[in-house]
């Protein structure tokens, strides 16, 4: 029973993992209705900077504002500068989106991997690792990933439901020329989504990293689950992904060690993707989308 | 450029611009039959990769540039070609040059049921799904219940074919063997596309709802082009298998779906002799680098930076020459021909 | 956003042509003029032999590797690196018997299929004397029928894989590290004697690497397997963690533990033995205890207990800051290898791998043909290197292709590694 309890608290750890990055995922589809591929990687590189900052002298709160500042720049700067174009080509696609995110991954990984080097790095946690809230079930910085993510959750839910600019980018990402017309300007609506994205995606990094240490892989394993994750949740509901988060990070967990032995745990998450996109591609808490012909 | 004319284009082309053509394919042929004996055994090796890439780089663009299907999991073909081939050699005794067609056959088979029931995932979702498969491919071929068949993690040692031509060593006849397959299954893409089928596969790429209603049964279509897909990869992965002499889990990583993609984005994603371009640029570049970095201490980090060039390449083609070489040469050929082109007389 | 068509649908068959012509001019560039002795440029004719010696001059003994660059095992990538430097220090004291070791050193990014044509390009192409110390055990099989065939010797090679050592299948290649395998197998017998009652726990990479261990296991308890090793969990080198693996392990009830991990998984491993309150006796696989990269990450205090077995001087050791060989080991990073931390257990690993080879190329005095040097490579007695532990020492014979097999357990102690017990020889 108690093996059986470490499990589940381990997977709901880990699964606060997956829901950030999914977090970021789905708040890039909200923005803009694309998945970007190179979100782990873009967070990666955010960690790294992080970790320069911190290895600077700098203490870790102030680091870590920086950081965000610093990814959200990234990330509109990145939109404004490679994906905007990307869409006023006139050959503009899906395709056309999926080879530039995948060179961003590719680029993202591969300039970490040659600034940074490969060998794993320690990152600092801004939780005390004898903290009281600590136990042989979930270290204090475990717990502190659970509540962070949560917190994350309830702004970035709050953010697209209460707020005129939340309101604002989903009018841009649903309906551009409508959302033109009421004078949003979708462009910086855009620009503003990606910011966010990895500022979230930044965030993902720097709890990931005291506990998976920071190397150019650091997201390499977790995006295939953040990916589940998004999809199960519904990748357009901010209340999804992180469900669907914990959902996953318990799931393989629990099957890797009692059902299908821990060599199936990615097979497994990939099973959770096909199975959402072929049966219910909204997710289970998304929208479904009917498309007029 | 409307689909009609792009197809009028392929399907009518005026015989002045057939043979042109022709001309510059018998000028490659005349490449491609002297290079090994031209060139030194290391040399012949690459020129065989190179072959074989370009076979595997074809299979992608049929499926993400002709018929639209982004898939960023074709290494998987190309490792299940490779594994059948394996155990079609090793355990049922299978020459090496009759086991091409049977991975073919079976690797149609398996694209086939895989884009049957991948009919609903559409552009991104599909990239999604196949860049999953890509990522667990390692695992799957590690697998304990697997490792009768496929050696798991040590991988398995191939023997290399033996020339039956006493005039030619095994290098060059390994090369002739799949310039032989190559010829064939480019020719049949070409035929094809040239067709009935190449229109309505461009139809169903840019105008899926219309395509439906005007009688072509998508999905069939789409598990079609699947499975053709697979086929030449997984072809592709068997030749490969034979020039490596060893194939292990190691050397299906994620990255090899990626070089795919690369391979497929320069030379022209719509593009069928483009994916030769591309088949030359992934397996040379690299050495290239190295190359590059040896003339000067200080160009060193050039032979490690092959990945962010990689990745600032994909998004400079996308941005600036989306049809890859092939469109550049294309549209390079229009140009030149408006300005040469003398105006009509009033 | 619009599906058109981007463009032209299009045979391109001048591209193709271009292409034809591309191939031709990099084949051209990239063509070296390889040194007499090597095969010569056209119809392909195994003309091998002739009167010259693959890769040797007057002057120069040429030879070749393969390593991880690139690409996520590019740590490993040190190894060449100071190898590269390690012969030019040699190259600066004269080199041996008068002549030069020119090492080509290429990048295989850690897959197998690239190493293939690394390795022919290095044979066929630059016509090296013979292979060196690559790097991968899978990069090393894909090779291993090819070099034989070839007879081009595959000396030293870089994996702590145990099939190196079969000369009678595969006379040209040689070993060199204790492999993984004899690592098991010194700690079962280590465990058997301290603690015969014990129940282990392994968890293991689910590759070569890992499964090794397993092996070592098997043989090294022999029949007492089944009961001594109650539960053994796997993990793939792209999992993000490994923290339910250690908690199915907790929960089997074991006292003992063996984490066969790279460096990355190795840290997470002791953080959360630790975390879980879990105080089994740890071995950790010799690959994965490095300070800077595993320890300290993990936590000092939390991987104190810690035993591993050990057959070279970790230079971030205190008890090593005055250790001559160490110290000949640091004056030689420091002079050329400026760029990388001389802590870095892969330096130390190629300075000793380093020596051996020149001990070897040493003894071949003036015959440096491929199969004197095999033979030369097969006739070590005892021989040792500056970084090695005291006590122990590299012996090959015709029979005999694995030059080290012996360890020294060591306990970390919160700051370093303390050696316990004596040199323990596998089998």
């Amino acid at each position: 029973m108690q093996a059986f309890l470490h499990q589940l608290l381990s997977g709901l750890a880990d699964g606060s993992l997956y829901a950030s990055i999914a977090l970021a995922l789905v708040m890039i589809f909200k923005a803009t209705h694309q998945v970007n591929f190179a979100q782990g990687e873009m967070a990666m590189f955010s960690t790294f900077i992080a970790y320069t900052l911190a290895g600077a002298g700098l203490p870790y709160w102030v680091a870590f504002a920086i950081t965000l500042a610093f990814s959200f720049v990234f990330g509109v700067v990145v939109q404004r500068v490679i994906v905007q174009r990307l869409g006023r080509l006139p050959h503009a696609s899906e395709l056309t989106a999926v080879v530039v995110f995948i060179g961003l991954l590719v680029l993202f990984n591969g300039t970490a991997g040659l600034v940074w080097g490969y060998t794993n790095k320690e990152f600092p946690s801004p939780f005390d690792s004898r903290a009281w809230y600590g136990s042989t079930y979930l270290s204090p910085h475990e717990v502190g990933m659970i509540v962070v993510t949560l917190i994350v959750l309830a702004i970035v839910f709050v953010f697209f439901r209460f707020t005129r600019l939340g309101l604002a980018m989903r009018a841009a990402a649903e309906n551009p020329q409508s959302s033109r017309l009421v004078g949003i300007r979708v462009g910086w609506m855009l620009a503003l989504g990606w910011g966010l994205a990895a500022l979230l995606g930044s965030i993902a990094g720097m709890m990931a990293a005291p506990k998976l240490f920071l190397d150019p892989n650091l997201m390499g394993g977790v995006i295939l689950y953040g990916f589940a994750a998004a999809l199960l949740g519904g990748i357009d509901n901010p209340w999804g992904a992180p469900i669907g988060g914990f959902i996953v990070g318990v799931l393989v967990n629990l099957s890797g060690a009692y059902v299908v032995g821990s060599h199936l745990k990615q097979t497994l998450a990939l099973g959770v993707i096909v199975a959402v996109l072929v049966f219910k591609p909204s997710g289970l808490f998304g929208r479904t989308v009917v498309v007029r012909v | 450029m409307t689909t009609m004319s792009a197809t009028a284009d392929l399907a009518s082309a005026p015989t002045r611009r057939i043979s042109s053509g022709a001309r510059w394919l018998a000028a490659l042929g005349a490449v491609a039959l002297v290079a090994p004996f031209v060139f030194s055994d290391y040399h012949v090796f690459q020129a065989t990769q190179i072959v074989v890439y370009a076979i595997a780089v074809l299979g992608f663009n049929l499926l993400t540039g002709f018929s639209g299907q982004i898939s960023l999991g074709n290494g998987s073909f190309y490792a299940l070609g490779a594994y059948t081939s394996v155990v079609l050699m090793t355990h049922v005794g299978v020459p090496y040059w009759a086991a091409p067609p049977i991975v073919g056959a079976l690797c149609f088979g398996v694209g086939f049921l895989f884009g049957r029931s991948a009919t609903r995932l559409e552009g991104i979702y599909l990239a999604l799904a196949t860049f999953g498969l890509a990522i667990v491919t390692p695992q799957i071929l590690k697998l304990d219940a697997l490792e009768r068949w496929t050696g798991g993690n040590q991988g398995v040692v191939i023997s290399k074919p033996v020339s039956p031509i006493p005039g030619l060593n095994d290098d060059q006849w390994l090369y002739f063997f799949c310039l032989i397959v190559a010829v064939v299954l480019f020719a049949a893409a070409w035929n094809v596309m040239r067709g009935r089928s190449g229109r309505a596969l461009i139809a169903l790429r840019d105008h899926p709802i219309a395509a439906g209603t005007m009688g072509i049964n998508v999905p069939v279509y789409k598990a079609r082009v699947f499975g053709v897909s697979a086929m030449y990869t997984g072809i592709a992965g068997a030749l490969g298998g034979l020039i490596a002499g060893f194939i292990a889990p190691g050397s299906f990583e994620i990255f090899l779906s990626i070089q795919l993609l690369i391979g497929g984005v320069v030379g022209g994603v719509a593009s069928i002799f483009g994916s030769l371009f591309g088949a030359l640029f992934i397996e040379i570049v690299p050495d290239l680098a190295k190359h590059a970095s040896e003339i000067s201490p200080s160009l060193e980090w050039l032979a490690v930076v092959q990945y962010p060039i990689y990745g600032a390449l994909l998004i400079v083609t996308m941005m600036l020459m989306p049809g890859g070489m092939a469109g550049l040469v294309a549209s390079a050929r229009i140009r030149i021909a408006r300005a040469t082109a003398t105006p009509p007389r009033i | 956003m619009s599906q058109r068509n981007w463009f032209i649908v299009t045979t391109a068959p001048r591209l193709a042509a271009l292409t034809g012509v591309c191939i031709l001019l990099a084949a051209g560039c990239t063509k070296k003029k390889a040194d007499d002795g090597a095969k010569p440029a056209d119809k392909g004719g195994a003309t091998a032999g002739d009167s010259a010696i693959p890769g040797v001059t007057a002057t120069e003994i040429k030879i070749g590797q393969s390593m991880p660059y690139s690409g996520p095992a590019s740590a490993y990538g040190v190894i060449g690196k100071a190898e590269v430097g390690f012969f030019k220090m040699i190259n600066d004291k004269g080199g041996i018997n008068g002549r030069k070791v020119n090492l080509i050193s290429l990048d295989d990014g850690y897959n197998p299929a690239k190493a293939v044509e690394q390795t022919h390009k290095l044979v066929e192409n630059e016509g090296v004397a013979f292979v060196f110390n690559s790097v991968g055990t899978a990069n090393n099989i894909a090779v291993q029928k090819y070099l034989n065939e070839k007879k081009v010797p595959q000396l030293f090679v870089a994996t702590g894989a145990d099939r190196w050592g079969d000369p009678e299948h595969f006379p040209w290649t040689i070993g060199w590290q204790p492999s993984y395998r004899i690592e098991a197998q010194i700690y079962s017998k280590y465990l058997m004697k301290e603690k015969p009652a014990a129940k282990m726990c392994v968890l293991f990479q689910n590759d070569d690497f890992g499964k090794d261990y397993l092996k070592g296991l098997q043989e090294g308890l022999a029949d007492k397997y089944e009961r001594v090793v109650v539960k053994t969990a796997s993990y793939e080198a792209t999992d993000p963690t490994i923290d339910s693996q250690i908690v199915t392990l907790q929960g089997a009830g074991c006292d003992t533990l063996l984490v066969a991990a790279t460096p990355k998984f190795a840290a997470q491993s002791i953080r959360k033995v630790a975390d879980l309150g879990w105080k089994p006796m740890f071995f950790m696989s010799n690959v994965s205890v490095s300070l800077t990269t595993v320890l300290k990450p993990a936590g000092l205090d939390k991987s104190t207990g810690i035993i591993t077995g050990a057959y070279a001087n970790d230079p971030s050791d205190p008890a090593m800051a005055s250790d001559p060989g160490m110290n000949e080991y640091r004056a030689f990073a420091a002079k050329y290898l400026s760029d990388v931390d001389p802590n870095d257990v892969n330096a130390v690993y190629a300075f000793a791998v380093g020596t051996t080879l020149t001990q070897v190329l040493t003894a071949c005095g003036a015959d440096l043909s491929r199969a004197n040097i095999m033979k030369q490579a097969a006739s070590l007695n005892k021989a040792t290197a500056p970084v090695l532990i005291q006590g122990i020492e590299m012996s090959t014979s015709a029979t005999d292709f694995r030059p080290l097999q012996q360890m020294q357990l060591r306990r970390f102690n919160g700051t370093n590694f303390e050696p316990f017990g004596e040199v323990i020889a596998g089998s």
